[in-house]
């Protein structure tokens, strides 16, 4: 039996503890079409007349298609068309394209060559499933084989093959310049030269398959006033809807996509191949088409979590003080770049995993392999190097001769500590994590680790410091291109240095793109902090005499909870705030984003943290 | 190639259709028959989706022929419920969160009729062996476990029929 148990003595003053939902028995509120079989998934629409389309797909890992021979399939009973690529009006995407985020570098369907085994090079549609699969055994494809590479390392090797001609070096380009994603944080060189121990391991992830029980599908049909309707089990249907209308070149008006319903997910269903694909055979045929996977092709074709490399390196001090981590990671993003360098992003603002360590330095490459394209997969770019964290904790733990979870407490971040992205650590729970589960596997820890709270002993003035941090000629923090140039480890030829700042408010950090950002303490809804009293309607006017905010982060929160119902005039905050306060205790504004988790009147139930009904 | 002529008991009802010869009785139910609930998750009878009662024994609707189901009776999950009042292990299953997604759900519920059809008052161990050839990717099992039981139980104190 699984249940919930709430520690409420647990932060218990940052909780408001009037949960109506949380810890009460639900129905979920679909669940009644799940049990009577009546909920709608995508193949439970039918249609007079639909039709099945398959793709012909690529039996090599790299190939040059010298040519591709529809005739025979053509002529075989049942089949409407076969499409080829010339019939995709703009056939180069890619998927973040639509947050104008890497640049177009997957095909839908493959016309110069394959880049991996299962791309698609063709399709049939026909009046059966079975006849669509014949007739695509009949299309002839002229392939001259490449050479091919499987393995991240190799990949970056001077020689390999180059896999996709818009990333060159087999890398995704970050900031147009690096071939990897860079972290740098202090001297970690410095710190490995006075560690008593230096701890090097290797991690390896492999790709995982999301295997929903339902495949990925779509029907499309022509609808009237020149449209077309797109049922699909999307996880991504405006991401489905917009690259649909990217690759078709249709005015996104002209399509009608219906999604909601999927039969499982975990990430494998936002790539948006399967709608653009039925739609074009909707378009091609003027009748309603089915494009669905097969199990086969769910696993073959169907985008994995990416497999992951990972090399970490910690200098530590005899007394289990971890003072330097340094990462090198390789993503497997396979043949297209899909939503891989996004997650190294997300990633390597993980690192170095929940722990206050004061030198950090990574290089994180996402690499081009003819390898299946990778996608999302439940917490992709966290997983995998929170494994190889973990368990290079344990193998810490194991050279200095300390109980692992008294190390990981001993190391975990607290709050107000500076973290190597150079945001200050809020909320942290690490270490009540540890101690709870300590006490739930009977695993003994000393009374120190049990006094242990991450509210104490974080954010003193040592913990807050952004550290000097090396850099290289170019001022850069390290090398641009270390892929295929050598070696991929942080450099250790460090030639200057960024200055130290004595706390985080005081370095001007790169600016915020997201105004939402700006809202540094408030960002996690649950802290409860004192309400300053505000007077609703009333506007601060911006002050000359305030500083100018040399650092976004440092503006006063806004108020978290609601203000008063009732106007009260000027009321003392219920304690005095602890720093000067600048004039931005603005009242509500409904148009300005706020903190998860509150409920403020009059906004809109699907942002409030109203449940809707 | 001719159609043939099948005709069978669909949840209690009197059903004729010419099918496709070799057809998967999955196809002849959903497109033929218009019973959406059983569901083709594989298509290669390894996760029993497609799960539904022939003459009250489970069989995978994916590999069997429509050809072969003449004169048999068929139970799916669109006929489990009587009128408005929901079977127990519909009512188990969602009081229990035994399903997220609910794509695997119509099959479960069939595995899990027959074993309580069968054994009124099963152990675990027996309901984990009836639902072992239905996959359910979201979770974990252990829900539909305990849902199955306590319908079992419900169906044990009230009848065949529990309250909702």
């Amino acid at each position: 039996m699984s249940s919930i148990e709430f520690r409420k003595d647990l932060f218990a003053d940052e909780r408001d503890d009037t949960l109506k939902e949380i810890g009460k028995p639900t129905i979920r509120q679909d669940i009644l079409g799940h049990v009577t079989g009546r909920t709608p998934y995508y193949d439970d629409h039918q249609f007079d007349g639909l039709l099945h389309m398959r793709a012909v797909r690529s039996p090599h890992h790299h190939a040059q298609i010298r040519s591709i021979d529809t005739s025979a399939a053509e002529r075989m009973p049942g089949v409407r068309r076969v499409a080829t690529a010339k019939d995709v009006p703009n056939n180069l995407n890619t998927l973040l394209s639509l947050i104008n985020f890497g640049r177009d570098d997957e095909p839908l369907c493959a016309h110069d060559k394959v880049r991996y085994m299962g791309e698609a090079v063709a399709w049939v549609i026909a009046d059966t499933e079975r006849q669509a699969r014949d007739a695509c055994a009949a299309v002839r494809v002229d392939y001259s084989p490449l050479p091919h590479v499987l393995d991240v390392e190799e990949a970056l090797t001077p020689n390999a093959p180059v896999v996709n001609e818009v990333y060159p070096n087999n890398t995704f380009d970050y900031h147009q310049t690096y071939d990897h994603q860079k972290l740098r944080f202090g001297d970690v060189n410095a710190a490995f030269a006075r560690a008593d121990h230096v701890i090097k391991a290797e991690y390896q992830m492999s790709p995982i398959e999301q295997a929903p029980i339902e495949t990925c599908g779509a029907i499309a049909a022509p609808e009237t006033n020149d449209r077309f309707v797109c049922y699909t089990n999307t996880q991504a249907l405006f991401f489905s809807l917009g690259t649909t209308a990217k690759l078709l070149n249709m005015a996104s008006s002209r399509l009608h996509f219906i999604g909601g319903t999927a039969g499982g997910g975990f990430g494998g269903k936002v790539d948006s191949i399967v709608e653009p694909t039925a739609v074009l055979g909707a378009v091609l045929t003027g009748r309603p088409v089915k494009f669905a996977w097969d199990r086969y092709e769910e696993m073959q074709v169907g985008a994995p979590r990416g497999g992951e490399r990972w090399r970490l390196k910690d200098g530590v001090m005899a007394d289990g003080r971890i003072v330097a981590r340094e990462f090198t990671g390789f993503f497997d993003s396979g043949a297209y770049m899909r939503l891989s360098p996004y997650a190294i992003i997300k990633g390597t603002g993980h690192l170095p995993g929940p722990y206050s360590i004061p030198n950090v330095a990574s290089n994180v490459f996402c690499v081009i392999t003819n390898r299946t394209p990778a996608t999302a997969m439940r917490g992709f770019g966290i997983t995998a190097v929170d494994f190889a964290i973990e368990c290079q904790m344990d193998r810490v733990a194991e050279a200095v001769g300390m109980n692992p979870v008294e190390l990981r407490i001993l190391n975990a971040y607290r709050d107000g500590d500076m973290k190597a992205h150079r945001r200050k650590a809020k909320n942290t729970a690490l270490i009540e994590c540890c101690q709870v589960a300590a006490g739930k596997a009977g695993w003994a820890i000393s009374p120190e680790a049990a006094a242990q709270s991450s509210l104490s002993g974080g954010g003193t003035a040592d913990r807050v410091a952004i550290p000097e941090t090396v850099t290289d000629q170019d001022g850069k923090i390290g090398e641009r291109r270390a892929g295929r140039g050598g070696s991929t480890s942080p450099s250790t030829q460090p030639t200057g240095r960024v200055a130290a700042g004595t706390h985080g408010e005081a370095i001007g950090g790169a600016p915020v793109q997201n105004a939402d950002m700006q809202i540094d303490a408030d960002r996690v809804g649950h802290r409860m902090g004192a309400t300053p009293a505000v007077l609703p309607g009333s506007t601060p006017t911006p002050t000359l005499a305030s500083p100018a905010p040399t650092a976004p982060i440092a503006t006063t929160p806004p108020p978290l909870r609601n203000p008063p119902a009732t106007p009260t005039a000027a009321a003392p905050p219920a304690s005095p705030p602890t720093k000067p306060t600048p004039p931005s205790a603005e009242p509500y504004r409904p148009e300005q984003p706020f903190s998860r988790g509150t409920k403020r009147p009059g906004t809109s139930p699907f942002t409030s943290g109203f449940r809707r009904r | 190639m001719a159609k043939a002529p099948v005709t069978f008991t669909l949840n209690g009802a009197e059903t004729a259709l010419f099918v496709d010869p070799g057809a998967p009785l999955i196809d002849v139910l959903r497109r033929g028959a218009g019973d959406l609930t059983p569901k083709h998750g594989c298509g290669q009878g390894t996760c029993g989706a497609c799960t539904v009662l022939i003459d009250g024994v489970p069989h995978l609707s994916c590999l069997t022929l429509a050809e072969a189901v003449e004169g048999r009776h068929i139970d799916t999950t669109g006929g489990l419920a009587g009128g408005p009042d929901l079977h127990p292990l519909q009512t188990a299953f969602m009081e229990g969160f035994a399903a997220q997604c609910g794509f695997c759900t119509s099959g479960m519920l069939m595995a899990a009729k027959a074993l309580l059809d069968a054994t009124p008052n099963p152990t675990r161990e027996q309901v984990i062996e009836a639902i072992s050839g239905n996959l359910c990717r979201c979770t974990g099992y252990e829900p539909i476990v305990d849902a199955i039981l306590t319908a079992a139980a419900r169906m044990q104190g009230q009848g065949t029929r529990g309250a909702v």
